[in-house]
């Protein structure tokens, strides 16, 4: 009876196997394929069994994770040859019958196994201004309509994982690109009534590795784990530079 | 007392001239503007009348003699030349890392370039089926020398 009563609350659990990229910069390899069998249940993510594995089975295995829920960007890796964050992919939702590919994301010097070098991601964000920027002191709330809010509402829920920038084929040829992630954050506040230096911000983007690099692939998009217009955003700001404002 | 603190990162002095924002505009410009023009020059020489059968030396020749043609024909070099040249030069920029490669290279496409533009526009504008000067029996059928 006890068992019967197991199985129907049972999660179905199954096997499957991860071929992760590891590097370890101190034992002089290159970086290689490592296959992990683990058992997972119909629950789990990508990043329960990474967990699994450094817990149980691997202990060196280095990749970044923090809130583990989709919300502090840390965790993004190319899982099956797409940028996604490992805590928001459900292995159910993987072809499981074929082993699962996890890898750093691209474009960034890996340090260690999933981790990468975020700093030069990090630099084109500082480098767009990513503030309000306001001449009035700020003594009372600043006022904003619906309408002006809904303009770039949609470039607010960044989160700044890099799938984006990681995803761009022109950010992989040389890293000097932008990127699309620094770019939906100028836009954040290029199309933000209550910030005063959208000039300064389109001068920026202005930029022989600004804007003008974006050759329109939709990677970006598709690859935002947020579900921004990334895109979108990038041509918007490109209309602003055309007509010198916002 | 207060103390005075400096604006964070004034703001970048103005660059000269960035000829991305051109060329991003001419791509689009021009690419719009040679859809009309190659559409409409497949439609003349491959299905108006008999169709690609009438596609011979006196046809050509024809059409280069009105000035219609000329300017449309003369449009359509400059404005693919270029175009095809200035995404070229996109593309060394995407894939050579050093400096030196990419100068050899972008100088390469622009000279191409303008060398194909100069004889091309010097055939359409002075092309004369019949050549004063010419052997009678190399000349094309049509010719009064012949």
């Amino acid at each position: 009876m006890a068992t019967e009563f197991e199985e129907l609350g049972a999660v179905p659990s199954f096997t499957v196997t991860l071929f992760v990229r590891r590097y370890n910069p101190e034992d002089g390899q290159e970086a290689r394929w490592q296959d992990f069998d683990v058992q997972v249940h119909g629950t789990d993510r990508v990043l329960d069994a990474l967990h699994k594995i450094k817990w149980e089975m691997d202990g060196s295995l280095t990749f970044r994770r923090s809130c583990a829920h989709g919300v502090c960007g840390s965790d993004a890796m190319r899982i099956n040859g797409r940028n996604r964050l490992a805590c928001k992919t459900l292995i159910k939702d993987l072809d499981i019958t074929q082993p699962i590919f996890v890898e750093p994301i691209k474009g960034l010097e890996v340090e260690k196994d999933l981790v990468v070098d975020m700093n030069p991601f990090y630099q084109a964000y500082r480098d767009i201004k990513p503030f309000l920027i306001a001449s009035d002191k700020p003594e009372k709330e600043r006022l904003q309509s619906a309408a002006d809010h809904a303009k770039f509402e949609d470039t607010t829920k960044c989160i700044l994982c890099a799938a984006c920038t990681t995803s761009c084929p022109v950010f992989w040829t040389d890293g000097q690109y932008f990127g699309p992630a620094a770019i939906v954050n100028a836009h954040r506040f290029i199309f933000d009534s209550r910030d005063e230096a959208a000039e300064v911000r389109i001068d920026i983007l202005n930029d022989k590795e600004g804007v003008w690099r974006c050759r329109t692939t939709f990677n970006c998009t598709e690859a935002c784990p947020r579900g921004i217009e990334v895109t979108k955003a990038i041509a918007e700001v490109k209309q602003a530079i055309l007509r010198g404002k916002p | 007392m207060s103390v005075v603190i400096e604006q964070p990162r004034s703001p970048r002095s103005r660059k000269a001239a960035n000829w991305e924002k051109y060329g991003w505009m001419y791509m689009r410009a021009s690419g719009a503007i040679l859809v009309i023009l190659i559409f409409g020059h497949l439609f003349t020489n491959l299905w108006v009348g008999e169709g690609i059968h009438a596609i011979d030396f006196a046809f050509v020749g024809g059409k280069w003699s009105n000035p219609f043609w000329q300017v449309w024909d003369g449009l359509m070099l400059w404005l693919a030349l270029i175009h095809g040249t200035n995404g070229m030069r996109t593309i060394v920029n995407d894939y050579t890392s050093r400096e030196g490669v990419r100068k050899a290279l972008t100088f390469a496409l622009w000279g191409i370039c303008a060398v194909l533009i100069v004889l091309g526009t010097l055939v359409i504008f002075t092309f004369d089926p019949c050549p004063a000067n010419g052997l009678a029996a190399n000349l094309p059928s049509f010719c009064p020398a012949r």
